[in-house]
């Protein structure tokens, strides 16, 4: 059996802790360009206390899958990645995560982890699909996706205005098979 | 200015009435092949109570912020009965995008254009009052019906949700369709 479920190549899935998490949290909302990228909310930041109180209510509720990405180098909080609205009778929940820390952008961080959110999904959660969304003015979320084995299932037209004018939104999914196929070393691994 | 948005030819849009409305659609919910068509949530019959318990909450909720969702109880005009639920959720002021849920409830009411003329009315309710740029709403593969219903007033399919349901032994996709301000005033001439 996998026992690593929580480790990758270059960080590691932990447990939110909204006492000192909140803190990091409100760092990088000041940068709006973070808040832009992660929803279509109008973005804005909130203080350390508000978000204590949010980050405690998402980790209160059992529905939701949550974790802060940790480096194996440095054990830094870099961001958040979770499994939310799980349609159970369907086997399907929705990925999100926001890498807020920039020092990290582009360096492989973002799909280490999303690589070890979908093996939670698929062996721990038992899945049939995971799910998400994202702008076209993200292409390096894009990118990553791909590489993690999503597939572009369609785009919403004009969803998202954001300085002057309309962007669309873009639909990922991946199906049980698919991340198989891409990773046997896990079956093999959960075979074991 | 067309002042009537309410008013259909054979249906008005009213405001919803608990008390009188939850017997009536406590009934659609003991129809799963009409639950089914609606919502990916599992199948479960819910009471008068029940319904209107669920309407207070969300009373309470359009009170604690600022309002998001306009739902609507459909009734014919003739004789002023419940025939259907129509709404508009989820929407996203600073984007002018939001989204469609409607359903006629009785398998008796279906087939009559009646979704047709609801769907016309809150298309322009939609455009014209709340100035709206877009509007999404999402069927499942196997309801051909509401996918043809929605392509003929202008919607798009958008996106294929390959197997995000599982019914009846076996997987099936769900769709994401969108229709914008200028498709609307396409198919309906701006009216």
């Amino acid at each position: 059996m996998n026992t690593s479920l929580f480790h990758g190549r270059l960080v590691r899935l932990a447990a939110p802790n909204p006492e000192t998490d909140a803190e990091a949290l409100t760092r990088w909302q000041r940068d709006a360009e973070f808040l832009r990228l992660l929803d279509s909310d109008a973005a804005r930041p909130l203080s350390v206390a508000q978000n204590k109180t949010d980050m405690e209510a998402i980790v209160a509720r059992e529905s939701s899958f949550a974790f802060m990405i940790r480096t194996l180098a440095d054990d830094r909080v870099i961001g958040f990645i979770g499994l939310g609205r799980p349609q159970w009778t369907h086997g399907e929940a929705w990925l999100g995560i926001g890498l807020g820390d920039r020092e990290y952008w582009g360096k492989g961080c973002g799909t280490d982890a999303v690589r070890l959110i979908l093996r939670y999904g698929f062996t721990e959660l038992n899945l049939h699909r995971v799910s998400l969304g994202v702008f076209e003015y993200n292409p390096r979320a894009v990118r990553s996706y791909e590489k993690a084995g999503f597939v572009l299932e369609g785009r919403t037209r004009q969803d998202v205005r954001r300085d002057g004018r309309y962007w669309d939104s873009l639909w990922m999914g991946i199906l049980r098979e698919e991340w198989e196929r891409q990773n046997p070393k896990s079956q093999e691994q959960a075979r074991e | 200015m067309n002042m009537q948005l309410f008013e259909g030819e054979r249906v008005r849009l009213t405001p919803h009435d608990p008390e009188k409305d939850a017997e009536i659609e406590s009934k659609w919910t003991h129809d799963p092949e009409y639950m089914r068509l609606l919502s990916a949530d599992p199948v479960r019959p819910l009471s008068p109570g029940q319904i209107k318990k669920k309407y207070e909450e969300a009373g309470k909720d359009a009170s604690r912020q600022s309002t998001n969702r306009f739902s609507f109880a459909v009734r014919t005009r003739a004789d002023d009965r419940l025939i259907g639920l129509v709404r508009l959720e989820r929407i996203e002021w600073n984007n002018g995008a939001g989204w469609l849920e409607l359903g006629i409830g009785a398998a008796e009411d279906r087939g009559h254009g009646y979704g047709t003329e609801v769907l016309q009315l809150i298309l322009r309710y939609a455009f014209d009052e709340l100035n709206l740029h877009r509007l999404s709403a999402s069927t499942f593969e196997y309801n051909t019906g509401a996918l043809r219903f929605l392509e003929r007033a202008g919607f798009a399919v958008e996106v294929r949700r390959r197997q995000a349901l599982q019914r009846e032994g076996r997987r099936w996709d769900d769709l994401f369709l969108g229709i914008l301000r200028e498709d609307w005033e396409r198919v309906a001439g701006g009216k």
